[in-house]
């Protein structure tokens, strides 16, 4: 009994990193309708953006992350003026290829900058501390702290959706871009700013990410992928959504590898492939196009 | 007038002309001559400089360096002085790019010898080509199973193993990785139950391999495997084997994993409080980085070591020892020593050794003789084919280089060091300490 508890326990908590991965992924989608396939490769940028500052200037990895991510939103108000809303238009494969162009040039210009070594964000031990529960049972400091981001994340980013001036024009934009125009709302500059904020929570996954693993300049696309399923089985565009999908993935994970290790990515995919089956657009679909 | 000396007129002009012309086709005419005097030799080189394997070829430009400033006033075969050029192509971590730029290689730069190096991804595609094109090719830095085996038409039947005409290659086999983690097991008192953490990939299937791998060894020795299964690379989670071998008790944990993965694996097993007595673990911990990325809690991890400043071997070519290939590398680039270091040099002292030994360097065919009768000490050991600790399909064309176990001891400096434990499997490289359990 223990040890199935233990098992989905394991499984919820891996969930929240795969929906602190998604999070920014989604919002993207949600408001621009902007598949990026550059996702999981600007999130190792970050990484390395936080173990930069922390080198250089010779602070703790916290400090660092802090002042990491205004840097990274202004990265991603730039990458979005200056690059993808020249692309962004009615064909939704230009800014896509333009992505995945950009991929394989981040990944490139990090491995030319950063050499090909493993690296990792580390603090004092917090990596391996862990609360004791019942029977011999132990929760880790860090998947707890990772899961309690990524709902921080999601309640954050719903406020300012669902709260602010700014979330009603970002609204508007995704629902009907032409409309949201004739109301005076410039969609390219708030696609700017909604980048930005994607990188922002990109930063937040970068520091889990680093603290949790090694990253590596070539580890990007292979986080892509659960981003990607955590995304589609909560429902295009739905913020809690992606975490219930992040869970979703988590556990099956968890539970097919206590099963056999053979069929841990396995199940996750199967039940990615299930929840298409049944509810085609996701769990909780926001969207309706 | 200073102007008027300057001008042209158009009869000058066409005698001018016609005397440059003649001064350059007489050039043409005996440039061949004066090429001749120092005749050309190329070297294929093939790495993975770039991709998830990159980390495996970051010494190579030290090593080219450093062997383009021995051979820079050409290398002296018989009478003749040859100008070796060494030509550098990256296989981006991608077979099927290894093969292209191997081709290119044969065919367009047409060169006397090739060299490879780091993991099958990169040597056997190449090895492959230069079989089929009748060029002569050295490789290392690959176990040989897989480069001997990954390469045959049918991997699964051992009857049907034939060596190979044109292509060599010298490092260690999966024997000898087991044989050092064993013997450093030997060394500390345990309940003699090991945990294997295998993936699902051409490493993790060899190693955890009924036949061949560690189960056998391992059940010989008297030693109880737990092996939950092979596991996907860049899996999140391991609560599903610490679960396992929280249960059968191991005390010991193997495998071969990617650096990620030991990570999380570890940081997961403290979390839940599964602290085994020794962790000896192939791929992930064979970088000094990877390491530092674990921090305090990466002490007294063991890994099988091939190459270390401590091996009591020199160079070939410029005579420097271990010590100092190691210490002029960090010197260089400011980066710790690796252990392809040795390996990227000692390619390069294969490669000259047999130039210099064949009855015709431009000749494929003496080349290849050359090869097979290399009997060369190298900064990793003595390289000679045809030795009897291999099985009889593989000695033509596989040389053994020794390995022996290390455990990494975290400095008073912060910084970690390797630290040779058990010495068994290669006697004459001189341990610097006992094996340790993790506290």
């Amino acid at each position: 009994m223990t040890a199935i508890f233990d098992t989905i326990l394991q499984g919820v908590l891996l969930g929240g990193l795969y929906a602190l991965f998604a999070a920014g992924l989604a919002l993207i989608f949600g408001v621009m309708r902007l598949v990026n396939l550059a996702h999981g490769d600007l999130i190792v940028l970050a990484a390395y953006l936080i173990l930069l500052i922390a080198n250089a200037l010779h602070l703790g990895i916290i400090l660092s992350f802090l002042i990491a991510l205004p840097l990274m939103f202004a990265a991603g108000y730039v990458l979005q003026a200056g690059l993808l809303n020249r692309v962004i238009g009615n064909d939704i494969l230009v800014p896509l290829l333009t992505t995945f162009g950009l991929s394989i040039i981040l990944q490139n210009a990090m491995l030319t900058g950063f050499s090909a070594d493993s690296r990792r964000l580390t603090t004092d031990g917090i990596e391996t501390a862990s609360l004791p529960l019942f029977n011999g049972m132990a929760i880790g400091i860090m998947p707890l702290l990772t899961f309690a981001a990524a709902v921080g994340v999601i309640v954050a980013l719903n406020q300012l959706f669902y709260r602010t001036a700014l979330g009603r024009a970002f609204r508007a934009v995704s629902d009907d871009p032409v409309t949201a125009r004739l109301m005076g709302i410039d969609d390219k500059q708030l696609f700017a700013i909604a980048m930005g904020v994607a990188l922002t929570v990109c930063t937040i996954a970068a520091l889990f990410l680093g603290l949790r693993a090694n990253f590596d300049p070539t580890i990007g696309p292979g986080r892509l992928i659960f981003a990607f399923e955590a995304v589609i089985i909560g429902g295009l565009g739905s913020l809690w959504g992606t975490l219930a999908g992040g869970v979703i993935l988590g556990v099956a994970q968890t539970i097919g590898a206590s099963i056999n290790p053979e069929w841990q990515l396995l199940a996750g995919h199967l039940a990615f492939l299930v929840v298409l089956a049944v509810a085609p657009r996701g769990l909780f679909p926001r969207a309706v196009d | 007038m200073v102007s008027r000396t300057f001008t042209f007129t158009r009869r000058k002009f066409l005698a001018t002309s016609a005397a440059t012309s003649a001064a350059l086709a007489s050039s043409a005419v005996f440039a061949p001559a004066v090429r001749a005097a120092a005749k050309l030799l190329k070297l294929g080189f093939v790495s993975p400089q770039t991709g998830p394997l990159a980390a495996f070829a970051e010494a190579d430009n030290y090593n080219l360096g450093l062997v383009r400033d021995t051979l820079k006033g050409g290398l002296k075969i018989g009478s003749t002085t040859y100008n070796v050029e060494i030509v550098v192509k990256d296989s981006q971590s991608n077979p099927n790019r290894a093969a292209e730029v191997a081709k290119d290689l044969i065919v367009k730069d047409e060169v006397n010898l090739m060299l490879v190096a780091s993991t099958p991804e990169t040597t056997n595609p190449v090895s492959t080509q230069c079989e089929i094109e009748g060029v002569p090719c050295v490789s290392t830095a690959a176990p040989w199973q897989p480069y001997f085996i990954g390469r045959q038409a049918n991997p699964g039947d051992a009857k049907t193993w034939k060596p190979f005409e044109n292509t060599f290659h010298f490092f260690w086999g999966l024997e000898d990785v087991i044989a050092a983690y064993t013997n450093m097991w030997g060394q500390v008192s345990t309940n003699k139950s090991v945990g294997g953490l295998f993936p699902n990939d051409g490493d993790g299937n060899a190693w955890g391999d009924k036949m061949v791998g560690f189960p056998p060894v391992l059940d010989k020795l008297g030693y109880k495997l737990a092996d939950p299964g092979r596991y996907q690379d860049l899996t999140d989670d391991f609560s599903a084997q610490i679960a396992a071998f929280k249960q059968a008790q191991a005390e010991i944990i193997t495998g071969v994993v990617i650096p990620p993965d030991f990570t999380t694996f570890w940081n997961q097993a403290n979390q839940k409080g599964f602290r085994p007595k020794v962790a000896s673990i192939g791929k992930a911990i064979l970088f000094p980085v990877a390491l530092d990325a674990l921090g305090k809690a990466g002490n007294n991890l063991s890994c099988e070591v091939w190459w270390s400043p401590a091996f009591p071997f020199k160079s070939s070519l410029s005579g420097v020892s271990s010590a100092d290939l190691a210490k002029g590398y960090t010197t260089a680039t400011g980066k710790p020593w690796t252990q392809p270091i040795g390996f990227a040099h000692a390619l390069f002292e294969v490669a000259a050794d047999v130039l210099k030994r064949s009855a015709d360097p431009t000749d494929p065919k003496a080349n290849v003789a050359s090869i097979a009768a290399t009997n060369l000490e190298t900064i990793v050991g003595p390289v000679k084919f045809g030795s009897d600790a291999l099985p009889p399909f593989a000695r033509k064309n596989i040389s053994k280089t020794p390995i022996v176990g290390g455990q990494w001891r975290l400095g008073a400096d912060g910084k970690y060091q390797i630290v040779i434990v058990d010495n068994q499997t290669a006697p004459n490289i001189p341990t610097g300490g006992k094996m340790e359990v993790i506290t």
